[in-house]
């Protein structure tokens, strides 16, 4: 089985959000990298799938240089090679263009992705990938076990889940419960370094939206202390109407 | 040229979500002076249906084959795709749900349309551009989108635009795409539903704890106070992690985003993390045992002390209040 992994190098999640002045752009200064961890949890489930078989897990990421050690990250976990698609990721339909563009001129049996990328959270590259390359796609995977080709998907709705089934080839957005994400051992972190890195030139895609401007939130009210549950549902009944 | 807004239901009821939708659409059609149509799919009754004429859809177009029952976001991207060229839409509104982020991309990509996933607001609109303010780096930001784009879809977050009354005479009429084959190579086998839990996305007012409540065994009194309350339940990640509750319980930036009008939370120390999913509940209150918790500096109303000993009397107090 030929498994396709999607890569998003996203600010840590402890990192504290900040602009540039005019609030056009995302302040990266003094930002740590890592790999989207909706992601890692994609790559520890190829992992497992691949092991003792003869199958094999390709990385891509759509950025510029700077993104190669989240790339490595992801080859010292388990990854057979990557692809590094060159240019900066101006958006998910951006991105998905060149992650199709490039499956559709492989076989890959599975491509697995994120639920969302915890920058933009726009949970749109599994199913734009999947529209593009005319395959289905499930989001918010929360499961999945393949057999012969035939694989089933329980996928999370409000309230309770739903179980799915098609044939490979097919595009899951991954969530919590698909793997326990995997930290490299130190054979994988020496044996990523000779692991192949392709970088590929990005294809021409229309510009369909972009973003104007950040903001940061509202810093909220001083918090009200209060000693009794009587006061608080008063409060909350008064004051924050609430109940 | 309508507004065109796909609505969600659930066994032939609609959602909370689908009046919110159809509402945020009729305020779109009012700026642009221009009509709301609704777009069902599945088996609903047209009592039902007309329900969405009260939040401003003036013409509800139901497609109701056997085999669209079940969701299929492939094929429900082409329905509604022929929908929007029958109605000369260029704006299609529906719900970032969990099945709008499967099924929103597919459509605009199908569009070749702009996508405005997570909007939290109206859009503004300028000449043919459109702006829409929605969250970003799990609810630490927002960002303003600008669609250039001819064709617009927009994905709401739930409970951020509350369902406004606008009567309309409604039209019904019924669409019969005829559907690909292709399309419908998934097959849904089951479906497993709580129906005596509130949807956590949608609900009104979130009880969530975290690993200050020791164990899974003292669980029951969240679940009291949740009841009392109306409220789903949640949960901060280690306790998911540590099978205390279900992944699906989890809240936070790698968990579910919340937007209640009362977040309550017990026995969570208010790590980034867990703040980003939750910091745009209207109202939040903390009880926790060490009055440094970080979750106090956003907090609005706050109770330091044993969450085992102040969840029950809290419960009590509401229930109490109910009474009343
Ligand atoms: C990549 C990554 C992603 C993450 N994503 C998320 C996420 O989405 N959501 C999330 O929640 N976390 C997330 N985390 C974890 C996060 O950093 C914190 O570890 C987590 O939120 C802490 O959960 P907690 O507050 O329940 O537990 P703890 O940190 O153990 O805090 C427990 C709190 O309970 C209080 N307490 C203890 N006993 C009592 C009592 N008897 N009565 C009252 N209060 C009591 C304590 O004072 C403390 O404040 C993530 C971490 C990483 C690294």
């Amino acid at each position: 089985m030929r498994i396709l992994v999607c890569i998003s190098h996203v600010p840590d999640t402890t990192s504290k959000i900040t602009f540039n002045s005019d609030h056009t752009e995302f302040n990266q200064s003094g930002v740590q990298f890592i790999i989207n961890p909706y992601d890692e949890i994609a790559l520890a489930r190829a992992v497992e799938l691949t092991e003792g078989t003869d199958g094999s897990i390709t990385v891509i990421n759509v950025g510029d240089a700077s993104t190669e050690p989240t790339i490595r990250k992801a080859l010292a976990v388990g990854a057979t090679d990557a692809v590094r698609i060159d240019a900066a990721p101006r958006d998910a339909w951006f991105v998905a263009k060149q992650i199709a563009h490039y499956a559709s001129e492989q076989s890959f049996d599975l491509i697995l992705t994120g639920r969302e990328s915890i920058d933009y959270n726009g949970s749109q590259v599994a199913a734009l990938v999947g529209e593009l390359l005319n395959i289905p796609s499930v989001s918010i995977v929360k499961k999945f076990d393949i057999q012969d080709r035939e694989i089933t998907i329980e996928r999370e709705i409000e309230g309770g889940k739903e179980v799915l089934s098609t044939q490979l080839p097919v595009v899951l957005g991954t969530a919590e419960g698909v793997a326990e994400p995997k930290i490299p051992n130190m054979r994988g972190i020496m044996s990523a370094r000779t692991k192949s890195l392709q970088v590929v030139p990005a294809v021409d895609v229309p510009v369909l939206s972009s973003i104007s401007k950040y903001e940061s939130p509202a810093p909220r009210g001083q918090v009200a202390m209060v000693d009794e549950v009587e006061q608080l549902v008063n409060l909350l009944h008064t004051k924050a109407k609430v109940l | 040229m309508a507004i065109l807004v796909y609505v969600e239901n659930i066994e032939g009821k609609f959602k909370k979500s689908a009046f919110e939708v159809v509402s945020y659409a009729k305020a779109i059609a009012q700026e642009q002076s221009t009509s709301v149509t609704a777009l069902s799919i599945g088996n609903v009754a047209d009592e039902e249906l007309n329900k969405l004429a009260a939040f401003g859809a003036s013409k509800i177009v139901k497609v109701d084959q056997e085999q669209l029952k079940q969701f299929i976001n492939k094929a429900y991207a082409a329905v509604i795709a022929e929908a929007a060229s029958k109605e000369q839409a260029h704006i299609i509104v529906l719900s970032n749900s969990f099945s709008g982020k499967g099924l929103a991309p597919r459509l605009a990509a199908k569009l070749e349309a702009g996508l405005a996933d997570g909007a939290m607001e109206l859009p503004t609109f300028s000449g043919n551009d459109l702006q829409v303010k929605k969250t970003a780096f799990s609810n630490k930001a927002f960002a303003t989108e600008v669609i250039t784009a001819d064709k617009k879809v927009i994905a709401v977050n739930p409970n951020s635009h509350e369902p406004v009354r606008s009567e309309e005479t409604p039209v019904i009429e019924t669409l019969s795409p005829s559907v690909d084959a292709g399309d419908l190579n998934l097959v849904v086998k089951d479906i497993v539903r709580a129906t005596d839990k509130i949807s956590l996305p949608e609900a009104e007012i979130v009880v969530s704890a975290g690993r200050g409540m020791k164990g899974p065994e003292n669980w029951a009194m969240i679940e009291e106070l949740a009841e009392v309350l109306g409220a789903a339940t949640a949960c901060s990640k280690p306790v998911s992690d540590a099978g205390w509750r279900p992944h699906s319980e989890h809240v936070g930036q790698t968990g579910i985003v919340v937007s209640p009008n009362l977040y309550i939370a017990i026995g969570i120390s208010g790590a980034i993390q867990h703040l980003a999913g939750v910091s745009s509940s209207k109202t939040i209150v903390v009880i926790n045992k060490d009055p440094e918790a970080p979750f106090f500096k956003v907090a609005d109303y706050g109770i330091v002390g044993d969450a085992l000993e102040i969840v029950p009397k809290l419960t009590a107090a509401i229930q109490a209040h109910k009474a009343n």
